[in-house]
C-alpha cells in the first residue's frame, strides 16, 4: 500500500515568542512493513533543523529557532510503501536495546492495583494458550474496560488514571496495554505513528484521527509485535510507524518548549491516504 | 547533604580500634602528637577555638540545609577540632583501591550503555540493570569523551581494623562535600598552622584546579578552538549544596549558572551573557538526570536545559558526571563491584565491600528477618541514613514492624552485618572522647587517568555511641590528614 502523509502543525502566539526548541520525532524507519519513498519537514519561519538518533534508535529532528516569531508552522510531507506483516515489526531498527529494558514502569506506566488485577485476569490465558492468546486478550479487555472518548485525558494521564476513568484515546489505550503485558512479565513498548483512516480492513479509527498510537510486545520467536487496542488488531498496511520509547514521553511525535509567547493557539491537520497504484 | 551514605554500624563500646587515642594500648604512632597537643592543651582553652572555629564557619557562610524539618532549613554543619590522621603509608593503599574502584566503575558504565558485555556473560543479572531505575535508555550507544562517565566520584569507607577498610558506598553522581574538606583544612590552618606544619600534613588546596584540569580534558569532540569554557550548572539557591556550588564555580574560576542561563540553538549549548551567546564546551552539572532535560526527562523540570541530551549525543557538549551513571552506585549494583574489578580489570579488588545481603533473594530474605537484631538494613533507594534499621539499636517492636515492611517489598531491602567501626577523638562537652567516623575521599578522572588529593571528608557521629555518621543525621566534620609519611 502507498501511503501520502500530510501533517502540518501550525502554532500561533498572542505575543510573539523569543525562542522555541522542538525535538520532532517525525521521520519514520526503513522497515520490513514499510520502506519510505520520499519524506520532507518544512519549518516555517526559517529554523534550524539538526537531525540524530536517539537512544531508543528514533530518527530525531531538533528544531530551534531563536528570534522573534509569533506563529511557528511544521509541515511533514511524505511517501511511504508499506506491507501488511499482521503486526510483526521484523527486521527491526537498529537493535541498541535489549528487549528487557521494555519491562520497567515509568511514572506513565506503573501498575496499581487494578492494572494488576487486569494482569491476574489475563494471566491463565498466557499460561494455558501461550502468550500470542494473552495480547489478544489483553487487546480485547483495554478497548472494553476504557471507551474511546476524545478529550477526556491529556498527555500526562497515567495508565492507571485512564483504566479507573474508564475513558481516554489512544494513548491511554497504549499505555494500558503496556503495562499490563509488562505485568505479565512480556516487554512492551509505545509506538507512535499514523493511520489510514480510509481503510477496509477495519473500522474507522475512533474520531478519524490520522495520528495514532499503539503498542508492541516482545514475543519469543517472533521479536517485536504491534498490538493496537484502540481499533482491536495488529498494524495493518494501513499504519505508518514513526518512533516508540517506554511511553508516549520517548515517543511523542513532538515534544517542545518556548519562552514568551502567552497564550498559543494549536491547529494540527493530518491527512493520510492511500494512493492509487501506478 | 541529603543523600550522603550511612555509615555501617558497629557495637562502640567494644570499639578498640587503630584510631582510638582515648586508651594508651592503642595510640597510634600517627596520633602521639595529636594526643600531647590534646593533653596539654587545658579544656576551656579548646572549647574556645571550637568557638572561634564556628565564628569563621559563620563568616564564610558554608551551610547546608536539612529538609522535612522546621526552623531555619541553613545550619552550619558542626565542626571537630580534632584531625583525623592517615598516614602517608595507609593513604598509597587506600588511594591504589579506590584508583582501582573507580577505573573498573567508569568500564562497567561504558560497557552497560554500549556492548553490555557484563550482561552478556552472565557476571550481573540483566535484570538488576535494565529494569533498574539508574540505568537511562536515552543513554545507550552515546560515546562521551574519553570513555569517562564519573568524572568526580565519592567514595565513602569505613575502618574496621589496623588495614582493613571498607567501602560503604560509591557516589558517581553527583557527590557533594568536598568543599567542606577544603574549608575544613582552611579553618585549621588559620587556627592551628604550627600543628600542621610539624605534621608535615599533604595540602588539598589544588583541588579547584584538578577539577578544572579534569574537566577541560574531557572537552567534547565539536567544540571551537581555543580554550574551552566550563560552567557549573546548579539547580539554584534553594538546593542543599548550593554553597558547595558557588564555592567550587568561584574556586576554579568558571560561571555558576542555572538552566535558564543557557539555551540550545542548532544543538550546541550557549550561554546568555551581556555581550550576547557564549558557546559552552563543558558543564559541571549539580542537577540531578530527571531534571536535566525537559525534552527528554521530566517534562515538568524548570531546572534543567531544554535540547541539553540531544547538543551532548550530538557531541557538543561534555557533562560532568555523565548522565545515567547512578546505575553505578545502585545499592543492589555495588555489590557485584568486587567481580566488575576481576572482569574489566583482570585484577583483585585491592578494597573490601561490606558483606551484603538483598531481600529479593528468598535465602538471603529468611537470613535478614531472622537476624533483624544484629544487621543495618536499608532501603535499595534510600539514602541520607532515612528510613534504616540499625539491628543492635532497636527494639523488638521496632524490628517487627520493620520485618512487616520487608515481607511487603523484599525487593526493595538490603541488609549488612554490622562493622566494629573505627573511632576518632572528637572534642565534646565533656572533653575528648571516641567517636565513630567514615571517610570519603575524592577521586577525579579525566582523560588521562585518576587523581586523588591526599584527603576527603571525614564525617563523625557527634552523639555517644551513634553509629550513623550522615550530617541529615546530626552528624559534623573533621579535617582529614594525610601525612607525607
Amino acid at each position: 500500500m502507498r501511503l501520502t502523509v500530510e501533517h502540518q502543525t501550525i502554532y500561533s502566539y498572542g505575543r510573539p515568542a523569543r525562542y522555541a526548541i522542538q525535538a520532532l520525532r517525525l521521520t519514520p524507519p526503513d522497515l520490513a512493513a514499510q520502506r519510505v519513498i520520499s519524506w520532507r519537514i518544512e519549518v516555517e519561519p526559517a529554523a534550524h533543523l539538526v537531525p540524530l538518533t536517539d537512544g531508543f534508535g528514533n530518527r530525531v529532528h531538533q528544531l530551534t529557532l531563536d528570534h522573534d516569531h509569533d506563529r511557528l508552522a511544521v509541515t511533514v510531507r511524505g511517501i511511504v510503501e508499506t506491507t501488511d506483516t499482521a503486526g510483526v515489526v521484523g527486521r527491526d531498527l537498529p537493535d541498541t536495546l535489549s528487549p528487557e529494558v521494555f519491562l520497567r514502569e515509568t511514572p506513565l506506566t506503573t501498575a496499581d492495583d487494578a492494572l494488576k488485577a487486569f494482569a491476574d485476569q489475563v494471566r491463565p490465558v498466557l499460561e494455558t494458550d501461550g502468550a500470542v492468546a494473552a495480547m489478544h486478550a489483553v487487546l480485547r479487555l483495554t478497548a472494553g474496560r476504557v471507551a474511546y472518548v476524545k478529550g477526556a485525558t491529556d498527555a500526562r494521564t497515567t495508565a492507571a488514571e485512564a483504566l479507573a476513568h474508564g475513558r481516554g484515546v489512544c494513548q491511554d489505550h497504549a499505555h494500558v496495554f503496556i503495562t499490563v503485558v509488562r505485568e505479565l512479565g512480556i516487554p512492551a513498548r509505545y509506538v507512535s505513528g499514523y493511520l489510514s483512516p480510509n481503510d477496509d480492513d477495519h473500522a474507522e479509527s475512533p474520531g478519524g484521527e490520522a495520528s495514532h498510537a499503539w503498542a508492541e510486545a516482545w514475543l519469543e520467536g517472533l521479536g517485536w509485535v504491534g498490538f493496537d487496542p484502540s481499533n482491536g488488531i495488529s498494524p495493518t498496511g494501513s499504519y505508518i510507524r514513526l518512533a516508540h520509547g517506554l511511553d508516549y514521553l520517548d515517543a511523542a511525535p513532538v515534544r517542545g518548549i518556548r519562552i514568551a509567547g502567552d497564550e498559543e493557539h494549536l491547529a494540527v491537520r493530518v491527512h493520510v491516504t492511500e494512493q492509487a497504484q501506478q | 547533604m541529603n543523600g550522603w551514605a550511612t555509615a555501617g554500624t558497629g557495637a562502640p563500646d567494644e570499639a578498640r580500634t587503630p584510631e582510638d587515642v582515648r586508651s594508651p594500648e592503642h595510640v597510634r604512632a600517627a596520633y602521639a602528637e595529636i594526643r600531647a597537643w590534646l593533653t596539654q592543651t587545658p579544656h576551656d582553652r579548646l572549647q574556645l577555638k571550637r568557638r572561634e572555629a564556628e565564628v569563621l564557619f559563620r563568616r564564610i557562610g558554608i551551610t547546608f540545609a536539612v529538609y522535612g524539618e522546621g526552623g531555619d532549613p541553613e545550619r552550619i554543619l558542626p565542626f571537630d577540632l580534632v584531625p583525623r590522621i592517615v598516614t602517608g603509608e595507609e593513604w598509597s593503599t587506600l588511594s591504589r583501591g579506590l584508583a582501582q574502584r573507580v577505573r573498573a566503575l567508569n568500564a562497567f558504565l561504558t560497557d552497560i550503555y554500549h556492548g553490555q558485555d557484563i550482561l552478556k556473560a552472565g557476571v550481573i543479572p540483566a535484570d538488576l540493570v535494565l529494569r533498574n531505575v539508574g540505568y537511562l535508555p536515552q543513554m545507550q550507544g552515546l560515546k562521551v569523551p574519553g570513555n569517562v562517565y564519573t568524572h568526580i566520584a565519592g567514595i565513602d569507607l569505613v575502618r574496621t581494623d589496623e588495614n582493613d577498610f571498607f567501602v560503604l558506598e560509591d557516589n558517581v553522581r553527583t557527590p557533594s562535600g568536598v568543599s567542606y574538606m577544603l574549608e575544613n583544612r582552611d579553618v585549621m590552618m588559620r587556627l592551628f598552622p604550627d600543628l600542621l606544619s610539624a605534621h608535615q600534613v599533604r595540602p588539598v588546596d589544588h583541588y579547584p584546579s584538578s577539577l578544572r584540569d579534569t574537566l577541560c580534558s574531557v572537552a567534547p569532540p565539536n567544540m571551537a578552538a581555543g580554550q574551552p569554557t566550563v560552567v557549573l550548572l546548579t539547580p539554584g539557591i534553594y538546593n542543599s549544596a548550593y554553597y558547595e556550588h558557588t564555592f567550587l564555580a568561584d574556586q576554579m574560576g568558571v560561571e555558576l549558572v542555572e538552566g535558564p542561563d543557557l539555551f540550545v540553538s542548532e544543538n550546541k549549548v550557549f550561554m546568555r551573557t551581556t555581550e550576547g551567546p557564549k558557546r559552552v564546551d563543558i558543564i559541571y552539572r549539580r542537577i540531578d538526570d530527571a531534571f536535566l532535560d525537559p525534552l527528554v526527562f521530566r517534562p515538568d523540570s524548570q531546572l534543567g536545559v531544554p535540547g541539553l541530551i540531544d547538543a551532548y549525543r550530538a557531541g557538543n557538549v561534555t557533562l560532568a558526571n555523565a548522565v545515567g551513571t547512578g546505575i553505578a552506585d545502585d545499592k543492589m549494583i555495588y555489590t557485584f563491584v568486587p567481580d566488575m574489578i576481576r572482569f574489566y580489570l583482570g585484577e583483585e579488588p585491592l578494597l573490601n565491600n561490606v558483606p551484603t545481603r538483598w531481600c529479593g533473594r528468598s535465602d538471603d530474605c529468611r537470613y535478614v528477618l531472622e537476624h533483624l537484631d544484629e544487621l543495618v538494613v536499608k532501603e535499595v533507594r534510600g539514602s541520607g541514613g532515612y528510613g534504616m534499621l540499625v539491628g543492635p539499636k532497636s527494639t523488638r517492636a521496632e524490628q517487627a514492624a520493620y520485618a512487616e515492611r520487608i515481607k511487603a517489598n523484599p525487593e526493595d531491602f538490603i541488609a549488612q552485618p554490622t562493622l566494629a567501626l573505627s573511632t576518632c577523638p572528637t572534642l565534646v562537652e565533656e572533653g575528648v572522647a571516641p567517636r565513630h567516623v567514615d571517610l570519603r575521599p575524592f577521586l577525579l578522572v579525566g582523560a588521562n587517568g585518576v587523581s586523588l588529593v591526599p584527603g576527603g571528608l571525614t564525617r563523625v557521629a557527634l552523639k555517644q555511641g551513634s553509629l550513623v555518621v550522615n550530617s541529615s543525621q546530626g552528624g559534623g566534620t573533621k579535617d582529614t590528614w594525610v601525612l607525607a609519611r
